[in-house]
């Protein structure tokens, strides 16, 4: 279809949408009301549970289940893209290019950073059930800090840091333990991925039973996700290259 | 105006909607595409919201208390974000895969399904 074509199939449709949604919107609850009826059962849910960051408790005690379900997405799109990106047969694996030139500052700042991110994700996996954050915010601060290590300049020392089967390994390990963690339960008496471990006292580090486990096994899935994720992108652009232009001509369609 | 915020996410949908429909580059569609998404991240947190109240994260100085704004919502906008991101990975794989058979990235030059 044309982009003309396209346009005069779109513009009445959202016209249209637009005035339903505005309808609909005029007869919703005032916004910033008082009336809130899954805060009021999730709030007192959630300090039953002794867990201080309430939408951690929502995310692994009371809908732990639909984090499951969340990973395995994840895991599925990680999946999906390796399959996608996978070298074809006419393409051979090359050597990376040589580094281009990097600002010192950038790379002193990189260098710098590197350690700082880390240690912040780390804490935002390990913090989750009492600040804001969790499995899912740190394993990404997690995963861009090392890459941090590229920005710096150097896609070797990248590569020495992170050998990508031990992360591919860690992915599996974090979304399988998680079934594993609600089997225990099931098996301890209670349902599958029930809060079955000792709560502790608010605001400690050990508290809120499973919350602060099942966080870091997410924490662990997405940042080896994440890791691999890029890794697959990465050799895609520097690393393969069409085996049919390799005759001298390669050179000018890698990027740097 | 009471309703403003969710008019913005409304807005927001539509905007990202436009310019897949506009798009001449499969990246640029994909972005747009994250554009929309977003539009339901402002929807689920405008529901939520609640004026003069707390984020629902207490500790030693914030006593439990019910008057924050709505956690199921952020739980919500979260898993949103994360099948959001994971959607982009998809969509960019695709388009790079696009780009090695079709050897173009312009949905327009797409002209029949190749094997």
């Amino acid at each position: 279809m044309s982009e003309r074509g396209r346009l005069a199939v779109y513009l009445p449709a959202a016209l249209a949408l637009a005035a339903l949604l505005v309808l609909a919107f005029l007869r919703m609850p005032a916004f910033g009301g008082t009336v809130h009826l899954y805060r009021d059962l999730a709030v007192p849910a959630a300090v039953r549970h002794v867990t201080a960051n309430v939408v951690s408790a929502v995310n692994f005690d009371q809908r732990a289940l639909d984090t499951l379900g969340e990973e395995s997405i994840l895991l599925g799109s990680v999946v999906g893209v390796a399959a996608l990106l996978r070298p074809a047969q006419r393409e051979s694996e090359r050597r990376p290019p040589r580094t281009g030139r990097t600002l010192e500052s950038t790379g002193l700042l990189g260098y710098l950073l590197l350690p700082v991110t880390l240690i912040v994700g780390f804490d935002v996996v390990a913090h989750g059930q009492l600040t804001p954050g969790g499995g899912f915010q740190g394993g990404v601060v997690l995963a861009t800090g090392i890459h941090l290590l590229y920005l710096a300049g150097s896609y070797r020392a990248l590569e020495r840091l992170r050998p990508v089967e031990v992360f591919d390994a860690g992915e599996a390990l974090g979304a399988g333990m998680f079934t594993v963690l609600g089997l225990i339960g099931v098996l301890a008496g209670t349902a599958f991925l029930q809060n079955f471990l000792p709560m502790g006292s608010f605001g400690a580090l050990f508290s809120a039973g499973t919350v602060p486990v099942l966080n870091a096994l997410v924490g662990v899935e997405v940042a080896c996700g994440a890791v691999v994720l890029l890794t697959h992108f990465f050799t895609e652009d520097l690393t393969v290259s069409v085996a049919e232009q390799d005759d001298g001509s390669h050179q000018g369609s890698e990027k740097e | 105006m009471s309703i403003y915020p969710y008019c913005v996410a409304a807005w927001l949908m539509l905007a990202g909607a436009y310019g897949i429909v506009r798009s001449r580059n499969m990246v640029h569609a994909v972005v747009c595409l994250s554009v929309c998404q977003s539009g339901t991240y402002v929807l689920l947190l405008a529901v939520g919201y609640q004026h003069g109240a707390t984020a629902p994260v207490f500790g030693s100085t914030t006593t439990p208390n019910r008057n924050v704004v709505d956690p199921v919502v952020q739980a919500m906008t979260l898993t949103d974000i994360v099948v959001s991101a994971t959607v982009t990975a998809l969509l960019l794989a695709l388009a790079i895969q696009v780009n090695k058979r079709q050897r173009t990235v312009d949905p327009n030059e797409l002209v029949a399904l190749k094997g």
